[in-house]
């Protein structure tokens, strides 16, 4: 895949926050790539480093956080040699971000119309009049109901999935090419939910624009991702189209990620928890982020860090049991984790 | 808003009858027959009963509140027993000079008290902010009489600072009103601690607004980071601030007696004082009923300009 396809290409990014207690390695060596007009879901449970990724594409993170390395490739350029003034041309316009909390990502003392017209002013350079037009077109656009009335409203007059819909309306009324949406769902109840998604979607098709959709939620990656990663840690642990992670998840936490969904298609009494927590940032495992929960875990990967190896069709994994050196049992069936959990 | 304002407005009423009541107890609360003391301690009782008369003091109390009510509606304040001239006059010729006093006082604290806040918010952690929160303390904790009587002697009798600049600090025995100079000094004293409230309130409130999510929303739209300080965060964190200036500039309309007194300025706090040592109770009540009616007013100000600022509050 040549980065002409790919609009986004990250490179062994690495952010850090610098506290008291020393450095934490909030995102070490990530790596991943999004194809054109396509959705990447980056999954991962809290403190993964996923909205930290995201975060460090805009460079928007707030001290003590510092991007310590690595590439930001956007439309082939490496933004992270961009100037802020450069950053601030790209923010808002080029790429554009969704955050998860609608009730506190809108500015309480504006009107949704003027948190909108701040936007096109910026980067359109359209006049007071005409970026209130726009603003009620782009109302209109993200299914808000009598748009004339609402643009002048504040957010508290509007309710979450709304506000959630103006986030959106900002967000795209400079036509960028890029969206990133921080779990946009996930403040939200459960019908909400599904109407934001058809809505991003719907507008991504029409825009032909990229996502990133950053989610814990792995169904609403099958419903609206082409390609996903799953980070662990700070780390991507696994990376391919959404077909083959769903049908043959390689990952023994991706394993663990599918097992502990409920699913109605299989008899099952209990759901299948990963054991264990998180590493603390503080105090990461020598070895593979993942061994002291892994099911599988030998002495090898106790001792080193795998690398990110990306296959034929650039299906990339990090995990010892895909290597050569693997030093553990040769027949080793990932998805057969209950009876391996059982035995540790 | 003009229904906000006219609802706010009838709310006021009821507080300013109670003060009224609180206002016209003072006279009876107060141990001593006013009459006597009015009339000296070794006036005749047909000269006490006399006063007592005039004054109505031998009605029954509603009627006394009535009648002292219906004069205070009117304007009529009554009269001082010590110079024989109406209160209202009296109040009159001292009452804009403390209120010009606690409007530059409050002018100052907020114009330094804001950039001194919003510096150091957005230096947090800096030497800077550290520099500016040290001076906040002590301007916060230093008595204004003392702080008075240290800028006389440091400004108008010592001779800190050259010749060339000494009229424009000096004070003259004559007092207040001569020369707008002699303000700078006394306007200092009183919003000193002022500016020193509203810089530490500022700078805690900026870096509780600055942490939100609407401001990171604000920067992912490529807003320039002076517009998300000055107009996303402030117009947010200025809510907070606004009551804190409020209930300040309404305590320097009612707390400026020391400043007064050492700087000779002849506003209402001197008059209080002077009324009070001489048992003059009409201007007593006088200039406690209008410091309590400004100090409501000034509360309603506070409540419109929140509407202005913060949205979310209601008509209800």
């Amino acid at each position: 895949m040549n980065s002409s396809e790919n609009i986004l290409e990250i490179r062994e990014l690495r952010t850090s926050f610098f506290t008291d207690e020393g450095e934490v390695k909030a995102v070490d060596g990530v790596s991943f790539e999004l194809p054109r007009g396509k959705t990447i879901g980056i999954v991962g449970e809290s403190g993964s480093g996923k909205s930290i990724t995201a975060l460090s594409i805009l460079n928007l993170l707030a001290k003590p956080g510092e991007i310590k390395g690595g590439e930001i490739r956007f439309k082939g350029e490496n933004i992270l040699t961009y100037s802020e003034k450069q950053m601030r041309e790209i923010r808002g316009n080029d790429i554009s971000m969704i955050f998860q909390e609608p009730m506190t990502s809108l500015n309480p003392v504006y009107t949704v119309g003027q948190q909108i017209m701040e936007s096109i002013r910026i980067h359109q350079g359209l006049n007071k009049r005409e970026a209130k037009l726009k603003a009620i077109e782009m109302l209109k656009l993200v299914g808000i109901p009598s748009p004339e009335k609402r643009v002048d409203q504040y957010p508290f007059e509007l309710s979450g999935g709304m506000r959630q819909r103006v986030m959106i309306a900002i967000a795209l009324s400079c036509n960028p090419d890029m969206l990133i949406a921080d779990e946009p769902t996930t403040a939200l109840d459960v019908t909400i939910q599904a109407q934001i998604l058809d809505l991003i979607r719907e507008l991504q098709n029409k825009l032909n624009m990229s996502v990133m959709m950053i989610t814990h939620d792995l169904g609403v990656v099958a419903e609206t991702c082409d390609y996903v990663a799953v980070m662990y840690a700070g780390q991507v642990v696994e990376f391919s189209d959404v077909r083959t992670l769903f049908k043959n998840p390689r990952h023994p936490y991706t394993v663990g990620l599918l097992n502990s969904l409920p699913r109605h298609d299989i008899e099952q009494e209990k759901l299948k928890p990963i054991n264990g927590t998180v590493p603390s940032p503080h105090n990461m495992p020598k070895g593979c982020r993942f061994a002291p929960r892994c099911p599988f875990a030998t002495e090898l990967c106790r001792e080193s860090l795998p690398e990110l190896v990306a296959d034929e069709n650039n299906n990339q994994i990090r995990c010892w049991i895909y290597s050569d050196e693997w030093d553990g049992d040769p027949e080793v069936n990932v998805h057969d984790s209950e009876e391996r959990t059982a035995k540790g | 808003m003009t229904k906000f304002i006219i609802r706010r407005l009838l709310q006021t009423i009821p507080v300013l009858l109670g003060v009224t009541i609180l206002v016209f107890s003072l006279m009876h609360l107060i141990p001593g027959d006013p009459a006597q003391i009015i009339a000296g301690e070794a006036a005749p009782e047909r000269q006490v009963e006399q006063i007592r008369e005039r004054l109505g003091l031998n009605d029954p109390l509603h009627v006394q509140y009535g009648t002292f009510l219906g004069n205070v509606v009117t304007g009529d304040l009554g009269t001082s027993v010590r110079s024989s001239r109406p209160v209202a006059d009296e109040i009159g010729a001292r009452f804009w000079v403390t209120v010009e006093l606690a409007v530059y006082s409050t002018i100052l604290s907020v114009f330094m008290g804001l950039i001194a806040g919003i510096v150091s918010a957005v230096r947090h952690y800096t030497l800077t902010d550290v520099a500016i929160m040290v001076v906040a303390l002590f301007g916060l904790s230093m008595p204004n009489f003392w702080l008075g009587l240290m800028l006389i002697q440091w400004f108008a009798i010592g001779n800190w600072i050259p010749e060339s600049l000494q009229p424009f600090l000096q004070m003259r025995a004559s007092g207040w009103g001569d020369d707008w100079r002699q303000v700078i000094l006394p306007v200092i004293t009183l919003g000193t601690a002022g500016a020193a409230i509203i810089a530490r309130m500022t700078r805690s409130s900026m870096l509780e607004v600055i942490s939100q999510d609407y401001i990171r929303t604000a920067r992912a739209k490529g807003v320039k980071e002076r517009v998300v300080v000055y107009q996303h965060a402030l117009k947010n964190a200025l809510i907070p601030v606004v009551t804190v200036v409020g209930l300040e500039f309404g305590a320097l309309l009612g707390g400026t007696v020391l400043t007064e007194t050492i700087f000779a300025i002849n506003g209402m706090g001197r008059l209080t004082i002077d009324a009070i040592r001489q048992r003059d109770f009409p201007v007593v009540q006088g200039t406690v009923l209008v410091i309590s009616v400004l100090f409501v007013m000034v509360n309603l100000l506070v409540d419109i300009s929140y509407r202005f600022l913060n949205k979310r509050i209601d008509l209800n």
